[in-house]
């Protein structure tokens, strides 16, 4: 059953490395199967994969933050914008990542830089849409007051509009960011690396999935934990309940 | 900064594809440290006036000149620092803390540090909120009222010529609403400054106002007149349906129990002498003695049992409810008594002491002789 | 990369998918086997999807109807969100195995998490005094579940089947990884299919995917009640449905 698997599998993976396995629980390796001593001898080999990961992670919502910052502040004051925009993130939004990815290779090549484009361009509308809904959800009468006290219409932004629609940003940077987790994972297509390349070099082998899978739960998890606290950190007002 | 001059100068206002204009060639003046209060029917245009002050609405024709000089000479940021600015829905940034939100304006102006906590604390205090325990609260801490004393707090915050505020205690209950506006008539007792107040409840009008222009649609000015020559000499039709067929009893907001003859009844200490008392009795209009503690706070009426013996015991027939104050206007007085089935009631300062007895029959009696004459005021009468 | 090398590489890819290539061995890719891929793709995401919906729906709308289980239905798009498509099908190979039916179950599981927040935020977003009023009048409670708030609910839960479809034919594409051929096939058994039918198949994904999304957008707003629609065309801006806000408003701050 084992060798029929393997043998089934062997030509497709024949062009990316087999991992080898060092010697650990022999027998439970031999089997596949879920290895704890193995994972404890073997835990540095997913390190770089990690790492690699955390960077495409944290590049490619970085340059989408900043993009989508750009657009949402522009259509901010040219509001006609907003839908066409919405319009052609949301396809970038829909086209499989891993199809952008080779849609790419042509023109940019194998390695990061591709996976990082099709990442930001995943990440647009939901970073864009919302931070264009905290901006429309400020209340009215905050900004009425604001203007006729004498804030400029940049000025109102910055020091009012901007703060208040913080915690709807950052959720959406929270969506994005746990989002892109996943879809990295298979940036190892566009030649990026990543926790995906470890996963598929050895699909079978339950402990290396596992660990590997688990890793890009775990990154997912505190990334979103961090911008979690982040956000109650720079908005203390949200929890000021009336006493 | 000295209260400034308003002077709406055939103001219009017309809104692109409207026929006919929300604001029709208003003309009226306000004196420096008045306030005129914009009184109308919804929809007659009185915010719409308002806000042309400020540019945060267009003016299409006409003008509106500030000590002089058109508002729109200046760029429309820069004039609004210049004005005090409070709304219905009071608008604190809900980031900001309370000390944050009043020192919005003095931020902008560039104001050092230590200039702006003082002024803070300064104006905290003068609207009746403890700096220490509100300066950094939250609004969504506050309550409606304590919010909309921080909303007028923000609006003085730079001490501006002109204040300009659109049903500022509207979001108000009635009984709050009652003590924010007395507290507001205080304030403004002391600072003086030149107010457009804008309402749509003729009582407020009469009570707030130095100047009332009350408005019918379009914004067109059927009166502007002091609140007793509206009430006594209405011009025209609308103005009298507005005001409403009760004149005669809003006549008694327009006095305030300071402002009449009290009675004096006998004061008593518990340990007093009984003799001093009762011989009070005789210079006083009402026999019954009331009842102070060592601040001379009203705590009740005395029985006869309290006088029996050689001091004066604290045995009570009555509590001293309803307890007026001198700012109150006659006509809330004159509720109170009412609703407490009582004759008369204990006066007392700011402070709380007694200062004497409202009694029904005083209030009429300071009716019957009153004199209001109406000033001579621009009323402009239309049939 | 010049231009017309790059329409090049496009316009073969294009021409791979409609015309198709003999392989050294003689077998035939691109072409009608494309098709064949496409219709194998097309089958697994729609019985991934059918199943999901089957378990989703019902479980949300009665989660949302007796107004429990919040946590659990919201918690289950943050958890799935973050869990990666590859991870999970590879767990389920490791596992379990090849097979058509633990890929489907892997996709399945894919899929469940937005259809059933989507369900249970539609019905709880119901006002309530719509639903005592059918209560009111007498309705049995699953009645009102049936005929009250699923119609209202129907819009939201397009969306999420919207959202999960779209996830589940992008994930379909490594479907092969686990034995089962779809399109994925010429991006993971690149050999055979060349760089041309790698490119084909990438197209043709996104293809599918775009295609479906704006389909099933459509049936979305086609089952938006009208009398939704113009609630929230009245009051709010075009380009969303359910922002309002209104100068005049006394709401605390």
């Amino acid at each position: 059953m084992v060798s029929a698997t393997v043998a089934a599998l062997a030509a497709p993976l024949a062009q990316v490395q087999l991992r080898d396995r060092s010697a650990g629980d022999a027998g439970c390796v031999a089997d596949d199967g879920f290895c704890p001593g193995w994972i404890a001898e073997n835990l540095d080999r997913y390190v770089d994969p990690l790492l690699q990961h955390v960077y495409l992670v944290l590049a490619s919502v970085a340059v989408g933050f900043a993009i989508s910052f750009a657009l949402a502040l522009y259509a901010h004051r040219h509001r006609w914008l907003i839908a066409p925009i919405v319009q052609v993130t949301g396809i970038l939004y829909t086209l499989p990542s891993i199809a952008v990815f080779f849609l790419l290779l042509p023109l940019t090549g194998r390695g990061s830089l591709t996976a990082i484009i099709a990442l930001v361009a995943y990440s647009l509308l939901i970073i864009f849409r919302n931070i264009t809904t905290g901006l429309d959800n400020v209340p009215e009468e905050a900004r009425d007051a604001g203007r006729g006290m004498g804030l400029t219409d940049r000025q109102l932004l910055w020091r009012v509009e901007l703060p208040l629609a913080l915690p709807e940003i950052m959720a959406g940077l929270r969506i994005a960011t746990t989002t892109t987790v996943g879809l990295a994972t298979l940036a190892f297509f566009a030649g990026a690396g990543g926790l995906g390349e470890q996963i598929f070099a050895d699909i079978n082998f339950k402990s290396n999935v596992v660990v590997a899978g688990g890793l890009a739960v775990l990154l997912a998890a505190v990334l979103d934990a961090a911008i979690l606290l982040a956000q109650r950190a720079i908005t203390p007002w949200t929890r000021a309940r009336a006493t | 900064m000295d209260a400034a001059t308003l002077v709406f100068d055939e103001a219009t206002k017309t809104y692109p594809g409207q026929s006919e204009p929300a604001v029709d060639r208003l003309s009226l003046e306000v004196g420096a440290g008045e306030i005129c209060v914009l009184v109308g029917p919804s929809g007659c245009g009185k915010t719409t006036a308002m806000r042309m002050v400020n540019r945060m609405i267009d003016i299409t024709s006409g003008d509106i000149l500030l000590d002089g000089a058109s508002v729109t000479e200046r760029a429309p940021a820069e004039l609004r620092r210049q004005i005090g600015y409070a709304i219905q829905q009071i608008g604190l940034f809900p980031h900001l803390t309370i000390a944050e939100n009043v020192a919005t304006v003095p931020k902008l102006l560039r104001w050092d540090r230590d200039r702006i906590r003082t002024r803070v604390d300064e104006l905290l205090a003068l609207v009746q909120l403890d700096p220490d325990e509100t300066r950094d609260r939250y609004p969504a801490q506050l309550s409606g009222g304590q919010r909309q004393r921080v909303g007028v707090a923000r609006a003085l915050a730079v001490d501006p010529p002109l204040m300009l505020m659109d049903e500022p205690f509207g979001a108000i209950d009635p009984i709050n609403r009652e003590k924010l506006q007395n507290e507001f008539l205080r304030l403004q007792h002391e600072i003086r400054k030149t107010i457009v107040f804008v309402t749509h409840d003729i009582d407020e009008a009469i009570k707030m106002g130095d100047r009332i222009a009350v408005l019918r649609q379009g914004g067109h000015l059927a009166q502007y007149a002091p609140p007793a020559e509206l009430l006594m000499a209405p011009a025209g039709r609308f103005v009298e349906d507005f005001v409403g067929a009760d004149r005669a009893l809003k006549r008694l907001a327009l006095q305030r129990v300071r402002d009449i003859d009290l009675w004096r009844a006998p004061i008593a200490q518990a340990g007093d002498p009984v003799a001093a008392v009762r011989a009070q009795t005789a210079d006083c209009d009402l026999p019954y003695p009331l009842l102070v503690d060592g601040d001379r706070r009203p705590l009740g009426w005395l029985s006869e049992a309290a006088l029996a013996g050689e001091t004066v015991t604290a045995d009570l027939r009555s509590d001293a409810q309803p307890v007026v104050e001198l700012d109150d206007v006659l006509r809330d007085a004159l509720s109170d008594l009412l609703q407490h089935e009582t004759q008369y009631g204990p006066v007392v300062d700011a402070r709380g002491a007694v200062a004497g007895v409202l009694s029904i029959e005083a209030i009429g009696h300071a009716l019957q002789h009153s004199d209001a004459v109406p000033k001579a005021a621009d009323a402009v009468v239309e049939g | 990369m010049t231009p017309l090398a790059f329409l090049g590489q496009f316009g073969e890819a294009i021409q791979f998918i409609f015309e198709g290539q003999t392989t050294r061995e003689g077998t035939q890719v691109g072409g009608s086997q494309f098709l064949e891929l496409t219709v194998d793709h097309v089958k697994l995401s729609v019985v991934a999807m059918v199943i999901a919906c089957a378990l989703a729906i019902p479980l949300g709308i009665w989660l949302g109807h007796i107004r429990r289980g919040s946590f659990l239905a919201i918690s289950a798009s943050n958890v799935g969100r973050a869990v990666p498509s590859l991870a999970l099908i590879a767990f389920f190979v490791a596992y379990l195995g090849v097979g058509f039916t633990n890929v489907t179950l892997a996709l399945v599981l894919l899929a469940i998490p937005p259809i059933l927040t989507n369900a249970y935020v539609g019905v709880t977003q119901v006002h309530r005094e719509t639903v005592d009023a059918a209560r009111g009048m007498g309705m049995t409670e699953a009645r009102i579940a049936l005929r009250v708030e699923l119609p209202l609910a129907l819009p939201l839960i397009f969306g999420g089947i919207r959202i999960s479809a779209v996830n589940v034919i992008a994930t379909a594409t490594i479907a092969p990884l686990a034995g089962v051929t779809t399109l994925g096939d010429a991006i993971i058994n690149v050999s055979g299919y060349g760089d041309v039918g790698r490119l084909a198949a990438a197209i043709s994904v996104a293809v599918l995917a775009v295609v479906t999304e704006l389909a099933l957008g459509a049936v979305q707003r086609a089952v938006t009640p009208r009398g939704i629609k113009l609630e929230r065309g009245g009051r709010a801006r075009s380009w969303r449905s359910n922002v309002s806000t209104k100068i005049g408003r006394t709401a605390s701050p």
